[in-house]
């Protein structure tokens, strides 16, 4: 089933191959398709998806297949309450990127079709993959990609920011390959489970220093995707340059492949490097709160605004996961799926604008809402989202993590939520210039209204922002059970290893945070 | 010393046979060539060919006839047929056969189709075979300069062309040098152990007589000196600096057998002196390895950033996968030979396919081998484009390439270790493949993203060049992604070692 869904927009993408290169509406109505049937089969995940599995069925839909005997990889494919949301996430926005080119890609649509399905494929591997070597395989091939796609439709500064963009991920996923290697060498296995098991169990022991360049390295290539202040420099060139649906699929889910991992990996498998780190990443996650939004503000590009908030808002979450409570990972997960939809709806609302203007320049515009009206309202729907109205998505991600960081230092939250205020100023500040006030430039007198196929995007996407306003316990619910088994795996450890050092008077009062959060965790999880 | 009396004659023939049927292969088109006519010169070029997929059959014979164990040790202990030597055989002679398929339209084009060029690389191919059996150091140096002797030829092949004189003289002078020292090497092994078989020199190494102290001194400097001698043909630091200029110089499929047979056999030869004879010198070479593997990581890399010049661009990134494949070397382990020879493979299959394609675009005269003369290949010759993309993505180290998985191997070779000089090296190699990815993507670029030149452009991709291309690029994938059958064998390859 999972590999189904996984390559099913592969093979899609691999069918299109044949169709003629002229026959574009032809190809586009293709894309669609599979995108759309991706999704419809994706929710087929959803509806099998067991909330509450039992002590065993830790990863849901799971396959395992033997792949290569030296060293042994397995093709370990399996599903729990974080991959659920993130492969559906995935599979909701990639129709939306297929319909936000259907006219801004005119030049070479069949192969950008065919790249956008592949990516997607790549991108539910990555959250599928249970195999570290099967999860670095995905991670990479995500570059590829991304990389045309930026490069050969993006704008001026394409070849720049495509450039740049791999060379960062490399940096990072290259040392995270060392790091898979040699935690390979420690435990034996390239199955996360495994060595998960290994780990917990104590036959497997890694030394301080070790855990911390295992944890540093993994940590390095998530940071970068993240991205973490101050690596988040490659964001707004890639995020400028690249066509509509590359920022959607950039914003929407890369990024979140970042935190991901964090969660899935640097977490669970080095419980006392990540205590130890975190006060540092927090620091760093609340500059980057306040730094991205303080930047996003004076952006006078449209786009790079968007860029920037995304650094604001992935700082959120950064500083939910690192403050290791309960309340604060729930809030960090929401966090990640309403970013992944307010965001790729701001970009989607970009890139209308741009297929009208050919210009992201907020002072090109101006006035909007008189001869777009319906996009006018459309668009304050995702900029609110986007800022953390109560009832919206925003609000319930960013309330949870700052209570749960909260719950840890109370100086992180305060510190934190000057950047909620930030981003209602720089969003509704810009979207006063782009849509208030008299008409300035006389050309955007003459443009038309969002058309029925961006209606319906922009719609989709503020039907999707209501539901996870009002209705978040349905999406936390499923996430619990994975949120509380990786509190969990840090805490026996890290009981254990005190419990080791107790003795010879060197107790490091490390897991005081965690012991509250659990004891927390089991009310708040639930909002 | 096993050489029992089952082991007739035939037996060794037939052991023998790719080597042997590659020379009379090169006997026969020199025999035959003058008779052809200049027109119809495509026949002894037709031959060779043949002649190397002969050998390549001749392979398996001589896999097939000596059974499992392969440890026949013919011709009084000279030669052994081993896996290692029956892997490098099928790589070398694979190699031989693309290299030659791949010349075919380019000395049709440059007006250079001679039988000797066949016979040449038939030769050359004989003696890297040599190198990579042999058992014994002087038998290795027979070897050596046999497949040397026919390069620097066909280094200066395009004999009009100042760069390829040019290229012909320097690899001629400072080869030459190198064997040089691989011979004085040899005679001061000789002088220390008595003998010049490598299992001999084993044995005396790990039962030295202690009233005798001087020998084990005349085996360091001997080791010194063949280290620094095969470190010449395998291109690593500070013994690379004459790769680029005899890269760019030579004929471009010439070049790709270069970056592929001869580097092969040097490293199956540093792989049986140094990890089989001189196994308990491993302390005495890490540092040296150590530093090579770094400098040579670090200044081909380095120097490839600014080249625009594809040829030795590639030339550049050639002397850094030997740093990598040093690496490896380095962890003198079962797991890093066996990285050693996958890494070989993966990276030599890639590179003549490179070499090959950039032949054939390169035009008459080779004009066109600058970055830019790539631009829009994308467009154009969209299947070309997509194998030159997968060949440099496989340098890269990207996934589902050989070359990740053959980084993969090196990285766990160096990690298992629980060294920390290795980490480092491991954690080096990680940085460097991050750098090669800048000229890498460079390449990619100006392919996918850049129009293609409006007054030029190249002849579409001939058959024996497509066939070629896909050699290497079908290869490239499926080790990439079923990698077992060739780790099981580099593995046995490694463990019959020793």
């Amino acid at each position: 089933m999972l590999t189904v869904v996984t390559f099913l927009p592969l093979a899609g993408g691999l069918l299109l191959l044949f169709v003629d290169e002229e026959l574009k509406e032809t190809i586009r109505r293709g894309a669609m398709a599979v995108a759309v049937f991706t999704f419809l089969v994706s929710l087929d995940l959803l509806a099998g998806f067991q909330s509450s599995p039992g002590e065993y069925h830790v990863y849901q839909f799971e396959e395992m297949r033997h792949w290569m005997s030296s060293p042994p990889i397995s093709y370990h494919l399996g599903l729990d309450g974080l991959s659920l949301w993130l492969v559906l996430l995935t599979t909701f926005l990639t129709p939306f990127c297929v319909l936000c080119s259907w006219h801004g890609v005119d030049r070479r649509v069949k192969e950008f079709h065919v790249l956008l399905l592949a990516l997607e494929s790549a991108m539910i591997g990555v959250f599928v993959a249970l195999d570290l070597f099967l999860f670095f395989l995905f991670f990479e091939a995500m570059l590829i990609p991304m990389f045309f796609l930026i490069g050969i439709w993006g704008h001026e500064r394409r070849i720049y920011a495509a450039v740049k963009f791999v060379l960062y991920t490399m940096a990072g996923s290259i040392l995270m390959l060392v790091a898979i290697v040699a935690l390979y060498s420690q435990t034996g296995s390239f199955d996360f489970p495994v060595i998960l098991q290994k780990l917990v169990s104590g036959r497997t022991t890694l030394t301080m220093p070790t855990e911390r360049l295992l944890f540093l390295a993994f940590f390095a290539a998530f940071a970068i995707k993240v991205p973490l202040f101050p690596l988040h420099t490659w964001l707004p060139d890639a995020h400028v340059e690249a066509p509509t649906a590359g920022s959607v699929i950039l914003a929407g889910v890369l990024l979140k492949i970042g935190t991901y991992g964090i969660l899935r990996f640097c977490l669970p498998l080095f419980p006392r490097a990540s205590v130890e780190y975190a006060p540092y990443i927090a620091g760093l996650a609340i500059i980057g709160i306040i730094y991205g939004a303080l930047v996003a503000m004076v952006q006078p590009d449209y786009k790079k605004l968007v860029a920037y908030s995304s650094v604001s808002h992935l700082g959120f979450v950064v500083l939910g996961i690192f403050s290791l409570n309960a309340v604060a990972i729930q809030g960090a997960i929401y966090q990640m799926l309403n970013h992944g939809i307010s965001t790729g709806g701001l970009f989607l609302a970009a890139g209308m604008l741009y297929d009208r203007r050919h210009t992201h320049v907020i002072t090109e515009f101006g006035g909007l809402a008189t001869p777009m009206p319906v996009f006018a309202s459309l668009f304050l729907f995702v900029c609110l989202s986007s800022a953390g109205l109560p009832m919206l998505n925003g609000f319930i991600g960013e309330f949870l993590i700052l209570n749960g960081a909260y719950l840890t230092n109370p100086w992180w939250a305060t510190l934190a939520a000057t950047g909620v205020i930030l981003s209602a100023v720089y969003l509704l500040w810009s979207y006063q210039r782009l849509i208030y006030g008299p008409v300035t430039v006389e050309k955007n007198r003459e443009l038309p209204d969002a058309s029925g196929r961006e209606r319906f995007s922009l719609a989709a996407i503020c039907v999707m922002a209501l539901v996870m306003g009002v209705a978040s316990p349905l999406f936390t619910a499923r996430t619990e059970a994975t949120v509380t088994r990786i509190l969990q795996s840090e805490m026996t450890r890290n009981t254990r290893y005190e419990a080791v050092q107790r003795p010879t008077g060197a107790a490091v009062p490390v897991s005081v945070p965690l012991v509250a959060a659990g004891a927390e965790g089991g009310k708040a999880g639930r909002p | 010393m096993q050489a029992g009396a089952n082991l007739t004659g035939m037996e060794d023939v037939l052991r023998l046979s790719p080597i042997l049927m590659a020379c009379g292969f090169g006997i026969l088109i020199m025999l035959v060539d003058p008779f052809v006519p200049r027109a119809r010169r495509s026949l002894t070029a037709n031959l060779g060919v043949v002649g190397a997929l002969a050998s390549l059959a001749c392979v398996f014979v001589s896999a097939q006839h000596m059974g499992r164990s392969y440890s026949g040790l013919p011709y009084t202990s000279l030669i052994q047929v081993d896996d290692l030597s029956i892997f490098m055989f099928f790589a070398v002679f694979s190699f031989a056969f693309l290299a030659m398929l791949g010349s075919l339209d380019y000395l049709e084009r440059e007006g250079l189709q001679h039988g000797e060029y066949y016979a040449l690389v038939l030769f050359a191919t004989a003696g890297m075979a040599v190198m990579a059996c042999a058992q014994e150091l002087v038998t290795a140096f027979v070897g050596l300069e046999v497949s040397s002797i026919s390069s620097y030829i066909l280094a200066g092949y395009r004999r009009n062309a100042p760069k390829s004189n040019e290229s012909a003289l320097k690899y001629f002078l400072l080869g030459s040098f190198a064997t040089a020292f691989f011979l004085y090497g040899a005679a001061l092994i000789f002088g220390g152990a008595g003998s010049t078989q490598l299992e001999a020199i084993r044995e005396i190494i790990l039962h030295p007589n202690p009233l005798r102290q001087k020998e084990s001194d005349l085996l360091v400097l001997g080791s010194a000196l063949v280290l620094v001698g095969l470190s010449f043909k395998v291109a690593t630091a500070p013994f690379q600096f004459w790769t680029p200029d005899v890269y760019e110089g030579a004929p471009t499929p010439v070049t790709g057998l270069f970056a592929s047979g001869p580097k092969a056999a040097a490293f199956a030869i540093l792989v049986r002196v140094f990890y089989s004879a001189f196994g308990s010198y491993r302390d005495t070479w890490f540092w040296a390895i150590w530093a090579s593997a770094a400098l040579t990581m670090f200044m081909g890399n380095l120097a490839a950033l600014v080249q625009t010049n594809v040829k030795r661009m590639l030339a550049y990134s050639s002397i850094a996968h030997a740093g990598y494949i040093l690496v490896a070397f380095a962890a003198n382990s079962q797991l890093g030979i066996a990285a050693v020879l996958f890494y070989i493979l993966a990276y030599a299959l890639v590179k003549l396919g490179a070499f090959t394609l950039l032949g054939h675009l390169g035009d008459t005269g080779e004009r066109r081998v600058e970055i830019q003369d790539l631009a829009g290949l994308g467009r154009t010759h969209p299947f070309a484009a997509l194998c030159m993309s997968l060949y440099l993505l496989s340098l890269m180290g990207l996934p589902i390439t050989a070359g990740f998985l053959g980084k993969l191997y090196i990285l766990k070779a160096a990690l298992d270790a629980q060294n920390i000089y290795l980490t480092s090296l491991a954690i080096m190699l990680a940085v460097n493949s991050v750098i090669s990815a800048y000229y890498y993507l460079r390449v990619v670029r100006v392919m996918y993203f850049s129009e293609p030149a409006a007054d030029w452009s190249p002849a579409p991709v001939p058959y024996p060049v497509a066939a070629v291309l896909l050699f290497t690029a079908l290869p490239t994938v499926y080790l990439g992604l079923f990698p077992d059958a060739v780790r099981v064998m580099v593995l046995r390859s490694a463990s019959t070692l020793r």
